[in-house]
């Protein structure tokens, strides 16, 4: 397999060799990802599409540092993961809002632990909280607000500690059609030009073919099964996107890989 | 992006309609109380032997020679002071056990046995083993209420501490959070419900271990002040006696539900 390329020879962010991942429960093993090689380069936009099941969320939690490979290795930037950095954002996909905590006072938090003043920390989550469409929900608690509105909340709150590489677990993934296309042309354009690095988890093909460079579909146990360039120039215009013939094309080669990868 | 319209806004009202409700109930108990008063001055000898059952007025009077002699003060000062000892003692070595015990894994799963043994004895029955301890002093008394209280802030601190979703945690982790930050960001304020319900279970307990030593053995305190009438037959001082209890109980527990309200704004809201 030749997965582990470089494209566009940018450096990479992200190169995961060899890697497995078990776990272990009672007298059996369960292995999620069988040896897995995969390189992200620094800067590039890249989706990981799969099926429920096939280790998409397990592996971002080994490049995030919060689980350890069972073998093989993870290198950020050249250096082996071994927790979590201040240079990789994660949104997880289960909500981690703080119960206690307002949404502004949530979205501080990971200034506040960074030991950044406060008028500074206001500023910055005052501007991400209008960028999300909270404005007016500052003091309210996320269970005050509805299940879109704590995932917007939460995406305020990875893209206010600012980092180089942000993980992204099915972000959008529970909310409706119209707030979906609306966050993630948002999250396009915090993107574009930022030179920042994207890992988004998704088993929605359309967004992945929306939003990525390149869509890697994995199988069964985190083997690669596609690893596709996506054609489309940027800056994208989400509404044409669609319309171009090579989307269904693409679209339809996805579809098949993780149609024969289950 | 579009915005959000606020779908909440203020209603006007008058002070009637804001306070109704609660002005009615407060008419209701003070009606209440008056109707439980009146029966027992009317039946106080006729109904039943005033020797045992003594009489409103007579509580009254009983009280206000004490307010007077400042034989109130005296023996109700020591008891708060137990009481007050055996809470904070006992409510902060309940939390620093919680804690140290949620950090400590092992040493947790060893002691658990243990520690529900211990929690589950009546504590009253250490009394006489207390008194040959440490005597008949406030120190037993203290002890004594401080060990009910411990119990119940330290396992509800521990259950508060061991709710936490895992995920919160591992949120302040990616925030690069060190051992302190954890704490105080994610596992302080997150076991808080749980450590209130322990001071406000344990609260009540406090006034028990104190006043359960001062019946035991004791020449001061309001337990005291009990065994002593009623050896006496003095039912008017017995009941008052017991008046200053329960104002007391319930002063401390209004205490606990202002602190409770001020903490857990955060909570959802149950009607």
């Amino acid at each position: 397999m030749d997965d582990a390329r470089a494209d566009s020879g940018a450096a990479p962010a992200v190169t995961v060799t060899g890697l497995t991942k078990w776990f272990d429960k009672d007298d059996r093993r369960i292995t999620a990802i069988r040896d897995l090689d995969l390189t992200i380069s620094a800067g590039s936009f890249v989706a990981i599409v799969g099926r429920s099941g096939c280790g998409k969320s397990t592996l971002l939690n080994m490049v995030a540092g919060l689980s350890v490979p069972s073998a093989g290795t993870i290198a950020y930037r050249g250096v082996p993961i071994t927790g979590p950095s201040v240079d990789l954002g994660y949104l997880t996909q289960q909500d981690t809002l703080m119960p206690w905590r307002g949404v502004r006072r949530n979205i501080e938090l990971p200034l506040e632990i960074a030991g950044i003043p406060a008028p500074e920390r206001r500023r910055r989550a005052e501007g991400l909280i209008d960028r999300v469409s909270l404005s007016g929900f500052e003091d309210h608690y996320p269970h005050e607000l509805s299940g879109g509105m704590r995932r917007r909340a939460s995406l305020a709150r990875m893209l206010c500690a600012d980092q180089q590489t942000l993980l992204l677990d099915e972000p959008f993934g529970a909310l409706d059609a119209q707030l979906r296309a609306e966050l993630q042309a948002e999250l396009l354009s915090l993107w574009e030009g930022s030179g920042k690095t994207v890992i988004f988890v998704t088993h929605d093909l359309d967004e992945a073919l929306l939003l990525a460079d390149r869509v890697v579909v994995l199988g069964r146990g985190g083997t690669v099964e596609v690893d596709h360039d996506v054609p489309f120039e940027r800056p994208r215009v989400l509404a044409d996107v669609r319309l171009q013939p090579e989307f269904a094309a693409s679209h339809q080669l996805l579809n098949a890989a993780l149609g024969g990868g289950s | 992006m579009t915005t959000v319209d606020i779908l909440e806004t203020r209603i006007e009202r008058t002070w009637w309609q804001r306070h109704n409700h609660s002005v009615r109930i407060a008419a209701w108990r003070l009606l209440a109380l008056s109707l439980f008063l009146a029966l027992w001055q009317y039946g106080s000898g006729r109904w039943f032997n005033e020797v045992f059952m003594s009489r409103p007025t007579e509580v009254v009077v009983q009280f206000v020679t004490w307010i007077g002699d400042g034989t109130l003060l005296r023996h109700t000062g020591i008891t708060a002071l137990e009481v007050a000892l055996s809470f904070v003692v006992g409510s902060i070595a309940g939390i620093v056990a919680a804690f140290v015990l949620a950090a400590l894994k092992t040493l947790d799963e060893t002691l658990q046995p243990f520690i529900y043994a211990l929690y589950s004895l009546p504590k009253v029955a250490l009394a006489p083993m207390f008194i040959v301890w440490f005597g008949i002093g406030v120190d037993m008394k203290v002890i004594l209420g401080a060990m009910m209280v411990f119990f119940l802030v330290f396992l509800n601190t521990l259950e508060g501490i061991k709710s936490i979703d895992d995920g919160l945690i591992d949120a302040v982790r990616l925030m690069n959070a060190n051992k302190r930050q954890i704490l105080t960001r994610v596992l302080v304020p997150g076991s808080m419900a749980g450590l209130i319900v322990g001071l406000k279970l344990g609260i009540p307990y406090a006034l028990i271990g104190a006043v359960v030593g001062e019946l035991v053995a004791s020449n001061r305190g309001i337990g005291y002040l009990v065994v002593a009438n009623s050896a006496y037959y003095n039912m008017a001082g017995v009941f008052a006696a017991l008046f200053v209890l329960a104002a007391g109980a319930w002063l401390l527990s209004a205490l606990v539900n202002a602190l409770e309200r001020r903490s857990q704004r955060w909570k959802p809201v149950r009607d």
